[in-house]
């Protein structure tokens, strides 16, 4: 956790649109701080990119500041910032080889010789690539350019360094890896680092904090725990992991009625009567028998997904996605139970009746829009 | 491999070939076969008796020149044509480079409207043929050509340029610099834009970015431009008659001088000497080239 409170980036009220009228952010705001891991999280085209190009220097805002340790830096070049970039597939320099790539800052700063030697062996080390110096590094595997271009990015000790999808072109398994390793570095070196990626999995598992963004607006900011266990309205929430979402209405404090069944919950301050998406994760629905359940539903589907099964339950035509270790069979009549502290109450929002409904639900389609979403540019 | 596709694949290599043949065909008869005799010209006599007598003649033919004051020296002949090509060549290599490197940085960085239409334009003058335009440098720079008369026109005085070793360079830059553009720019436009981005984000300013980053990945254009460049001016030889009023005889004039009288032997000795030269220049830049930039050309 981020326990440092120094604001090291604002970014207040940036809007910015490209030449063509497109809007990609729209009025955003949020606060960096010094020392942490911070991931800028969202579909393709939802303009976190961009953010990160505002921040490196290679786009100013149409209208807002980037502040940076106090002082207004919207058109400071990129070669003037404390701030390095990783980019995505990593732009190392052809013409030079793996030493050279990583020396690259600190010849243009005339460093001296043996202070360039030092430094260099530092990086390569901290990188796993002693040993690696002359290769050219067009000849390194996607993981070893990953690892140079870090190095390059962190040689000269910025303040912030930014990564742009910097794992989308792994395997998963070194995707893993690297995971880990980032998040090593980031606690070895005390620098802040702004991560970009469409993979929520990613985003929960590295960050401190994650900033959840669609169509240029911000929809979330918080700990990876409270993003999943209070998303603020159905984006968040399906975009986050698997959620069913259902509309309801809250009675009182502590009571929602939805699927036609009134249950206690957790949450309060709503008001009396008010219309609320709810929403319950698949793995906090128990299966009990027909008669004990609170909903009751047939089962439409089982897919094997080897630690748990996935099956869908159709409950009054809205079909519920719950992950069990229990085997039902399909066409079984199941009975459902979910804990007060399962359930969890958002506002209606835009975002409301578009997520969360599984009947158009099958693994493979999952899958191909998973392909689709090709890092943007 | 499942046999299907190893048959197919026999089969498309053969089609391949037989695509290939009438170009194989064409290489053969037009290029093999001159480059073999002028080898075995440049190494034959009259009778078709091997001798090395015209390459000798080559190095040591001698002859006397009278300098502007009056003075005679002696010197080596074809050696001495051969330098002055040389430095005509590199001359104009050199403005080329100077000239061409800009226009096709600027050029690469247009919208791609903006580029198509420029490389059009640089290629216009190139389908007309290399006589006729040389033809119009001479009554542009004539004493009483178009340059002068708008000089005039302008109070400026006049100048003479034509029949000067600066009429000549003009001539060869002219013709040869969108030789020089063309590789260049085909190398810039397909650079990597986020290079040039991760230079900046890694502390270069502008100009350091052309010197570290682009300037470099763009050796391989460089160098075919320079190739592309210098050999052609070389071994021209009209542009020197007609610009240079025929005071400057360059090694293409000698070649085409003793082909005119019928010396197809020492012709041929000349142009072998200037190709083996123009080899060993292209195999060393290579080289360098190769050395400096992975994965080369």
């Amino acid at each position: 956790m981020a326990t440092n409170t120094n604001k090291l980036i604002q970014l207040k009220n940036i809007t910015k649109s490209f030449e063509d009228g497109q809007v990609v952010l729209d009025d955003i705001s949020l606060d960096i701080y010094d020392n942490e891991f911070i991931t800028l999280l969202g579909p393709s085209g939802c303009g976190k990119t961009t953010m990160l190009r505002l921040i490196g220097g290679f786009e100013e805002p149409n209208v807002g500041d980037i502040i940076f340790m106090g002082e207004r830096i919207n058109d400071v070049p990129p070669h003037k910032r404390n701030v390095n970039t990783v980019f995505q597939r990593y732009a190392l320099f052809p013409h030079l080889n793996v030493f050279e790539n990583i020396a690259f800052p600190l010849r243009e700063k005339h460093v001296p010789k043996d202070e360039i030697d030092r430094k260099v062996n530092e990086m390569l080390e901290l990188v796993a690539l002693k040993g690696f110096e002359k290769r050219n590094v067009l000849r390194l595997s996607g993981g070893q350019q990953q690892r140079v271009a870090i190095a390059r990015a962190l040689i000269s000790r910025p303040k912030v360094l930014l990564l742009d999808e910097p794992l989308a072109a792994l395997d998963l398994k070194l995707r893993k890896d690297m995971q880990q390793e980032l998040k090593k570095i980031q606690k070895a070196t005390g620098i802040t680092f702004v991560f970009v990626t469409h993979d929520q999995e990613e985003a929960l598992s590295m960050s401190d904090t994650v900033v959840v963004i669609s169509e240029g607006r911000i929809q979330q900011i918080g700990t990876p725990i409270d993003i999943y266990n209070e998303p603020e309205n159905a984006f968040v929430a399906d975009f986050i992991g698997e959620s069913n979402i259902v509309d309801g209405v809250m009675l009182d404090d502590y009571q929602v009625s939805f699927s036609g069944h009134v249950f206690k919950c957790v949450d309060k301050g709503f008001g009396k009567k008010e219309q609320v998406d709810v929403v319950v994760r698949p793995e906090d629905v128990d299966i009990v028998s027909k008669e004990n359940g609170m909903l009751q539903g047939v089962v439409t589907s089982v897919t094997f997904m080897g630690v748990h099964y996935e099956i869908i339950v159709d409950i009054n035509g809205f079909k519920w996605m719950i992950q069990t270790t229990d085997f039902v069979d399909v066409n079984e009549n199941i009975g459902l139970y979910i804990e007060p502290d399962a359930i969890h109450i958002m506002k209606k929002s835009e975002y409301s009746g578009m997520f969360g409904d599984y009947s158009s639900f099958s693994n493979e389609l999952d899958e191909l829009s998973d392909a689709e979403s090709e890092p943007e540019e | 491999m499942s046999k299907m596709t190893v048959k197919k694949q026999e089969k498309m290599s053969k089609m391949h070939r037989a695509a290939l043949a009438p170009y194989s065909v064409w290489s053969f008869l037009f290029i093999l076969v001159p480059l073999i005799f002028i080898g075995y010209y440049a190494f034959t006599d009259d009778n078709f008796v091997f001798t090395t007598e015209n390459i000798v003649r080559f190095f040591t033919a001698t002859s006397t020149v009278t300098a502007e004051n009056g003075t005679t020296s002696e010197v080596h002949t074809y050696l001495l044509i051969f330098m002055r090509s040389l430095k005509l060549a590199v001359i104009s290599t050199v403005i080329c480079l100077a000239m061409g490197y800009p226009i096709a940085y600027i050029i690469s960085r247009a919208s791609p409207k903006v580029q198509k239409t420029t490389i059009t334009l640089l290629m216009i003058p190139m389908w007309m043929n290399f006589l006729i335009r040389t033809y119009a440098w001479m009554t542009i720079l004539q004493d009483t050509g178009i340059l002068n008369s708008a000089l005039g026109a302008l109070g400026l005085g006049t100048v003479h340029i034509i029949g000067t070793e600066s009429a000549v360079v003009i001539g060869m830059v002219y013709d040869y610099l969108p030789y020089m553009i063309m590789p260049i720019y085909s190398i810039l436009a397909k650079l990597d834009h986020r290079l040039v981005e991760a230079a900046r984000d890694l502390g270069c300013s502008g100009f350091s970015v052309l010197r570290r980053v682009i300037f470099p990945l763009s050796l391989p254009g460089v160098i075919s431009g320079i190739t592309m460049v210098l050999i052609p001016s070389i071994s021209t030889f009209y542009i020197s008659q007609k610009l240079g009023n025929g005071k400057f005889y360059l090694i293409g004039d000698a070649i085409e001088g003793q082909y005119i009288a019928n010396n197809l032997h020492f012709a041929a000795a000349i142009a072998f000497i200037l190709m083996v030269i123009l080899l060993a220049c292209m195999a060393i830049m290579r080289y360098f080239t190769n050395k400096r930039v992975y994965g080369g050309v």
